[in-house]
């Protein structure tokens, strides 16, 4: 049967309407769940409360940057790809994210202009090649944890954490306690593998470098060197088998058995996310935050920063509607004095308890902030020493090649010039490979005249 | 062709349309490309530039290529043997006349129905060096001899056996076949044997082992590529054990980096699709060598025994 002309009104209207007036609709793919997902819906709603252009769906997705990947190469990615910092360069490399530069062009600045909002470590993560590619997400700045009660139970001073690397190692083995009958270890002032995400991390604090003048400096940077052979000292100084032994007993580092919580463990260091988790599994826990101890003599508040990133996958379909969402969370309102006036990142990283990438902070967010050490925690961000992942396409490689060389070194199977040698040549090998790929696409030549740091 | 014959095929090839589409779209296509990938240097979004026989190349070179096939081999080489003589022993146990053989069989089959990954967690905690039920029931023993259970997952030395260990408590599927296929052998042939004089020793050796010699080569031969593609156990205990964010990499010291995870990791986070293509090839003729040496070796028993 033929409609007749009353009832085709109304269907045509709904035909016509979504593509005049109807919102768009965003969607955005993020790894986060539990209080980090409500967090975000939070300031989802807030966008899209705040304009009737585009709504922003949020799926909670698990493997996000695999599955960003798959969906990019089969032409339908979503519009806003939420990746770990680690995936710029290699993404980008991959042509698999759509560069930000004409976005913020539209919006009367230069990338510089952009980036300079940002404290440098933050800076630095977004862009890769000259170009800008990711938005900070959530920021997070490593400081050095520990346990008050067992700093007095050691006879140190729980108000006084170690200043330089000496001190360090000096606190490490008067915390360091076993059983007087066997011997075994019940509780170390440190352990390098506690909790073991960022090995790399060890080399730029004692002044390696991982990657210089355009050449892999594993092992070549004799600084790199030392820091494995630092990291080697505690097996040595433990005994291997009671390192093993020792560690068996700890819980994930996510748990009531974690090794800081249950008093195994006197200091570790862990990110501006781990007040949480100290809250979640070990209140009332009498812990302290500071700055790395002094490893290179006058580089003072040494950190390391990471963050997890809004990108834009190539090819999505509401390319210019995801970059409004990625600039409502990239900025904030300077002049907020209340939690109602707090905008984008400020709004974010108050409900995650997180610092902001941004260098101006509004009064409230700075005074209401509910993480209470979020001073250090800021300053530790600020610092110029802070220092983030290599920006080079062979990241993911460089990084297991490191977690090989750790676990070798730390386990005594190898000496720290063997392991780091090993991996320095295999390194060479992905490196001079690498370089060969993007010559064969036409790559190389704008991408070789940025060093990585 | 009759008429009625051909009318037959129109009306097979219709009913079997979307499987043949399917089969062509999601399977077929895919391998014919992943060959050509294998001569690319190909990361998925930019073009394959072809590049003829490097990644094989590369893969000769590649220490990590030989070390996860050298894992993989002792991974299979010993959880395939143990694992068959593990089910093959369950189904004649389970095939004998006792009281509340049902629920024998339905215990010994039900882990084989858990998820990987809940059964992986269980299995962390049983190889816990410290806590796990492993270690509680030999460190008594041990600490006789002045020793102590390893730490199993954490030992370089230790993870892959807990592997194998672990691939021994799902043989619940393999049992239930060589359940059939014991329930299969006629009861004469032992009555036979047995008015011979034969031992119960010698029953099985000539008597059941020749007639469900097909059974136990389908099993060993499917546990054969299941052991060649094992990828979900490792990754899940090398990432909880060792709890440094990178499961990729078969920590601790790469001793559990199967040759799954390798082609995982080089497809799907170092995106060189082209190289990992190369890999799955070379898997596939490894899988497909020893699993016709399987079955020539399982062919030449039999006539043997027969």
């Amino acid at each position: 049967m033929i409609p007749r002309p009353k009832t085709c009104l109304p269907l045509l209207w709904a035909l016509v309407l979504p593509a005049s007036g109807a919102p768009v609709h965003v969607t955005y793919w993020e790894k986060w769940v539990g209080f980090e997902g409500q967090a975000i819906q939070a300031v989802i709603d807030r966008f899209n409360a705040s304009q009737d252009r585009i709504v922003v769906d949020y799926y909670a997705t698990s493997s996000v940057d695999r599955k960003t990947l798959v969906a990019t190469a089969g032409g339908d990615p979503p519009d806003i790809a939420g990746l770990h910092e680690q995936n710029i360069a290699t993404f980008a490399d991959a042509e698999a994210l759509e560069p930000l530069d004409r976005f913020i062009r539209a919006e009367g600045m230069s990338n510089e202009q952009w980036l300079a909002r940002y404290y440098p470590v933050y800076a630095g993560i977004c862009s890769h090649g000259g170009h800008v590619y990711a938005g900070i997400s959530t920021p997070a700045v490593m400081a050095l944890y520990w346990n008050k009660t067992l700093f007095r139970e050691a006879g140190l001073d729980p108000e006084k954490p170690p200043r330089t690397l000496a001190e360090f190692n000096a606190y490490s083995r008067r915390l360091t306690r076993r059983d007087p009958a066997t011997g075994r270890l019940t509780q170390v002032g440190f352990l390098p593998q506690d909790p073991g995400w960022w090995p790399w991390i060890f080399c730029r604090w004692f002044g390696g470098n991982l990657y210089s003048d355009r050449r892999i400096t594993f092992a070549t940077d004799p600084r790199n060197v030392e820091a494995f052979a630092w990291i080697r000292s505690f097996t040595e100084s433990y005994g291997l088998d009671n390192v093993k032994r020792l560690a068996s007993e700890f819980g994930p580092w996510a748990s009531p058995s974690a090794p800081f919580f249950t008093g195994k463990i006197a200091m570790v260091f862990q990110g501006v996310f781990y007040d949480n988790y100290i809250h979640q599994y070990k209140p009332g826990l009498d812990y302290g935050v500071g700055p790395w101890p002094e490893a290179v003599p006058g580089v003072d508040d040494f950190a390391m920063a990471e963050a997890d990133v809004l990108t834009i996958p190539r090819g999505a379909k509401h390319a210019r509607e995801a970059w409004e969402f990625i600039k409502y969370v990239n900025s904030s309102n300077p002049n907020a004095r209340s939690r109602e006036e707090l905008e984008g990142a400020e709004l974010l990283d108050l409900l995650q308890v997180k610092i902001s990438p941004l260098k101006v902070w509004s009064p409230f967010f700075t005074d209401h902030n509910p993480h209470p050490h979020i001073a250090m925690m800021r300053r530790l961000a600020s610092s110029r020493h802070a220092t983030s992942v290599p920006d080079m396409g062979i990241w993911q490689e460089y990084y297991r090649e490191v977690i090989s060389s750790f676990d070798r070194v730390r386990l005594l199977d190898a000496t720290p010039e063997e392991a780091l040698g090993y991996s320095q040549a295999r390194l060479d090998a992905s490196w001079e490979r690498y370089r060969r790929s993007l010559e064969r696409h036409g790559q190389w030549a704008a991408l070789g005249e940025t060093s990585p740091p | 062709m009759t008429r009625t014959e051909k009318k037959q095929l129109r009306a097979g090839l219709a009913f079997t349309s979307l499987w043949v589409v399917g089969l062509a779209a999601f399977t077929a296509y895919p391998v014919v490309a992943s060959l050509y990938y294998s001569f690319c240097d190909y990361s998925i979004l930019k073009s394959p530039v072809w590049c003829g026989l490097e990644n094989y190349q590369q893969l000769v070179h590649d220490g990590l290529f030989w070390k996860s096939l050298r894992n993989t081999l002792f991974y299979a080489g010993l959880s395939v043997p143990l694992g068959t003589a593990m089910a093959l022993g369950l189904a004649m146990l389970l095939n004998c006349e006792t009281r509340g053989r049902s629920l024998y069989r339905l215990l010994f089959f039900m882990p084989s129905i858990v998820p990987v990954v809940a059964s992986a967690m269980l299995w962390l905690w049983i190889f816990n060096g410290e806590y796990g039920l492993m270690n509680g029931f030999l460190n008594p023993i041990l600490g006789l001899f002045g020793l102590h259970g390893p730490a199993w997952l954490a030992d370089p030395s230790w993870s892959k056996p807990a592997l194998v260990i672990m691939s021994l408590w799902g043989t619940g599927n393999a049992m239930v076949i060589y359940l059939a296929g014991l329930q299969n052998v006629p009861h004469e042939l032992y009555e036979a044997a047995e008015i011979d004089g034969a031992s119960a020793w010698q029953r099985f050796r000539h008597v059941t082992l020749p007639t469900i010699a097909p059974v136990v080569a389908f099993n060993a031969i499917m546990a054969l590529i299941g052991a060649m593609q094992l990828f979900a156990q490792a990754y899940i205990m090398s990432e909880a054990a060792n709890g440094n964010g990178n499961a990729s990499d078969g920590n601790p010291e790469r001793s559990t980096l199967l040759y799954s995870i390798y082609l995982f990791s080089t497809a799907f986070q170092d995106i060189r699709m082209g190289y990992a293509s190369a890999m799955a090839y070379i898997l596939f003729l490894i899988t497909a060598a020893l699993t016709w040496m399987a079955a020539r070796l399982s062919r030449s028993r039999t006539e043997d025994a027969l």
